[in-house]
This record gives C-alpha cells, structure tokens and sequence, in this order.
C-alpha cells in the first residue's frame, strides 16, 4: 500500500495531480448543487 | 417524434432531466474502471516510472476542454443565427466546465511536466494557447455576467465564443507547428498508436468517463440557467414542486 501512495518517488505528482482534479470535480459539484437549490426555491417562491 | 420541440426550454426541462442519470452514472463507472486500469493494471512506464501515470486525467481534460470549448461555439452560432435561447442556454452552461477541464488540463501538465522535463512551466506554443483557452473561458463567463440583458449578453457570448475558436485549431496543431518542449501526439485517427494497448485502453475509459461527465454537469447547470432565466413563467413553477424530476 505505502508502496502504491509513493508512486515510484514520484507520489507528490501523481497524488497532486489526481487530488486537485478529485477537488476541482468535487468543488464543481457542490457549486452546482447549491446553484440548482437556490433556482428552485426562488422559482417555487415566484409561482406564490 | 419532433425533435424541434426539444427547442423549447420548458420542454427540454423534463427531457434533461430524465437523461442526466444514465450520464452522471455511465460517467462514474466508467472513471471507476479507468482509475482502475490506470493505476493498478498499466504496467510501470520503462522511460517515466510512476510519473506517466498522470496521462490518465491529463489527456481527457486537454481533450474535452477543446473539444467543449467548439461545442460552446457551436451552440453559440445557432443563438446567433436562429435567436433560439435554449442554445444560447446550452452555450452558457458548457463555459464553467469548459474552464474546469481547461484549469485541470494546466494543473496535471504541470506537475507531470517537473519530473518529466524539469519544469512545471514553459511559454512553448501549446502551454501559452492552452492558457489563452482558459482566460477564453473566463472571457465568455465575466462577459455573461457584465450585461445584464440575458438576450444582449447571448449575442455577445456568441461571437466571443464563435471568435475564440480560432485558438483551438492552434492549440491541436501547435506542436506540429511549432518547436515545442510539448511532445506530438501519441494517438492518431490515421497512426498506430504510440503507447501499449493496456494504457491506451485505460486512457480512452477515461476520455469517455470526462464526456459522460461533462453532458451530465451540463444538462444540471442548463436545467439551473433555465429555472433562473424564465422564473415566472408559469410551467417553472409546476416543474419544480416537490416530487417532480
């Protein structure tokens, strides 16, 4: 396991490069969940 | 079936909504076996050790990021040409993930750059225009933002995009191009591929998986740009009460 986290000494690139992609998708995710939130409940509102 | 009908926000509403689950999961299963072939089954590389590894996500981004960025023009024209908002629509929701695959595209390059080459950054052709892509997304979003009229900024977003898509051309073509200290491509519609099947294989998973990905992102933020930009008709309303996809 610890040998796969090392990536041949070149760990720090690898884990830093799938991490922040990992981050950048998650990120994207949550900002779109909150966005699809807010447009729904101010469409509801404007119906009332 | 009319498939014209489909040009009428209030009825691609439903529509995407229905297809946004067999995207979202076809896009995670497939990142599951990509991931899986890429780090577990490809062989270590004989030149880069480990650090090839990083092609995975590199490739498909650099992809998709150009590949969005035509489809944003694309949809851009029609807005333009037939005054259709859905398109207009569709062309707007593609520019965040657009600007995501291009930033993700820079950020593994860069670190798959310092061990390979010894520097995360070079002003070679396809770095600078690849960058020139992300500052054409960021473009087209502050654009959006800057008017306030939805059908005036529309237009405007239009010819940018329609504008910007010079660049991708010389992003694609830049290291045939140019000398650059970015390698050529190392798979070709007309070549064999340069890389063994087992990688290749994981990389095309990949290239889908971001596809898959990126439809399904975007019908979710086109559904969200729909709600906002005609709350107040009557159908939203309907659409969003509880119990309705």
């Amino acid at each position: 396991m610890s040998e796969f986290l090392a990536m041949g000494g070149y760990g720090f690139y690898v884990w830093g490069a799938y991490g922040v992609t990992a981050l950048a998708v998650v990120v994207e995710l949550i900002a779109l969940r909150a966005r699809r939130r807010a447009a729904l409940q101010a469409s509801t509102e404007a119906v009332r | 079936m009319n498939l014209y009908r489909y040009s009428s926000p209030a009825s691609f509403y439903p529509l995407a909504g229905r297809m946004i689950p067999w995207f979202a999961w076809s896009a995670a299963i497939l990142a599951a076996i990509g991931l899986y072939i890429g780090l577990s089954m490809a062989p270590t590389d004989f030149q880069q050790g480990e650090a090839y590894r990083i092609i995975f996500i590199h490739v498909p981004s650099a992809w998709m990021s150009m590949f969005l960025y035509l489809v944003m023009a694309f949809w851009g024209a029609l807005a333009l040409g037939f005054n259709t908002r859905l398109s207009a629509m569709i062309g707007q929701a593609i520019a965040p993930t657009g600007a995501l695959m291009t930033f993700i595209a820079l950020w593994t390059g860069a670190l798959w750059g310092r061990p390979t080459w010894g520097t995360y950054w070079a002003w070679d052709a396809r770095m600078t225009s690849e960058l020139i892509l992300l500052f054409l997304y960021f473009g087209v979003i502050a654009l959006r933002n800057a008017i306030d009229d939805d059908r005036r900024a529309d237009r405007a977003c239009g010819v940018l995009a329609l504008v910007g898509a010079v660049n991708v051309p010389i992003i694609y073509f830049s290291v045939q191009w140019w000398n650059t200290l970015h390698q050529g491509s190392s798979v070709s519609m007309v070549a064999a591929p340069k890389m063994a099947a087992i990688m290749l294989a994981g990389m095309l998973v990949m290239a889908l998986a971001v596809w898959f990905y990126s439809i399904a992102v975007t019908l979710v933020r086109v559904r969200c740009i729909i709600l906002e930009r005609e709350r107040g008709a009557a159908w939203t309303g309907q659409m969003t009460e509880p119990g309705k996809t």
